[in-house]
């Protein structure tokens, strides 16, 4: 049996799809146990799909780097 | 920091701060409305620049980032114009469509849906999108960063924990805080509204 912490961690995992076989096993486990880790997973899931339905866009560190370098020039 | 002291409530601006906090935020503005990333990129970074140019002119009557958001606006439609004054002023289009095949066609067929989400859906994402993003902000900057790099960017954990110099149990912490914080944040800013 596994603790919440470890089942959050592996809910996390399952969210980017990098928990492996046995992980998602213990998990399934767990949650048919824990109506807290369900309600976790739930609610996790939830945010993976908004966030996907959002179309998020983001600038990578490099670009920002960039962009602070030439606000700095100018302060 | 410049600083504008009306009242107590006033707001200050801190462009030492404005690519950490509202990059993003702008970006993903920008990129829904001119969708091309290089272009977005440049109007938020002359957004930056033109609010420092003018942040003198700034009362604190409205928070920064609806000041920084209403600049970019300005940006968006300059863009506009500049690239429909040359071309397309001689061009006359007749017809709704373009292809010739459907030519003869009725306008009817063509007419809005008014039972049809679809366009609700976009506009919907993308309000969805600002307030993800807005969220995002909220995060201590290492969360931040590791969630968008994890989330948005799609970047592989080896990789991250390699340009972070952290180890992937670390990683994994820092993935669980940012999304308990996240689903708490969008519980208040979406799904009450």
């Amino acid at each position: 049996m596994i603790s919440c912490d470890e089942a959050a961690i592996i809910c996390n995992k399952t969210q980017y799809k990098e928990a492996t076989f046995w992980e998602r096993l213990k998990l399934r486990f767990h949650l048919f146990m824990c109506k807290t880790c369900s309600a976790f997973t739930k609610k996790n899931t939830q945010l993976t799909t908004l966030c996907q339905r959002a179309n998020l866009q983001a600038l990578s560190e490099n670009e920002k780097a960039q962009m602070k370098k030439r606000l700095e020039e100018r302060l | 920091m410049i600083a504008t002291k009306n009242s107590m409530t006033a707001h200050q601006l801190q462009p030492d701060t404005w690519v950490d906090v509202y990059a993003d935020y702008l970006f993903n503005y920008a990129v829904t409305r001119v969708s091309d990333s290089e272009i977005a990129k440049d109007l938020v970074q002359e957004t930056f620049l033109a609010g420092l140019k003018s942040a003198k002119n700034y009362k604190g009557s409205a928070a920064e980032r609806t000041w920084l958001i209403a600049i970019l606006k300005r940006k968006i439609i300059d863009y506009y114009r500049k690239i429909n004054s040359k071309k397309g002023k001689a061009e006359v289009r007749i017809g709704y469509s373009s292809s010739s095949e459907s030519e003869g066609d009725w306008l009817e067929e063509q007419v809005a849906d008014p039972f049809s989400l679809q366009e609700n859906d976009a506009v919907e994402n993308e309000e969805l999108g600002m307030a993800i993003q807005s969220c995002i902000a909220k995060l201590p900057k290492k969360q931040s960063l590791v969630f968008t790099m994890k989330t948005v960017q799609g970047i592989s954990t080896e990789d991250i924990c390699k340009e972070l110099g952290i180890n992937p149990s670390n990683l994994w912490v820092m993935v669980h805080r940012a999304r308990t914080a996240l689903m708490g944040c969008l519980n208040e800013n979406w799904f009450k509204i």
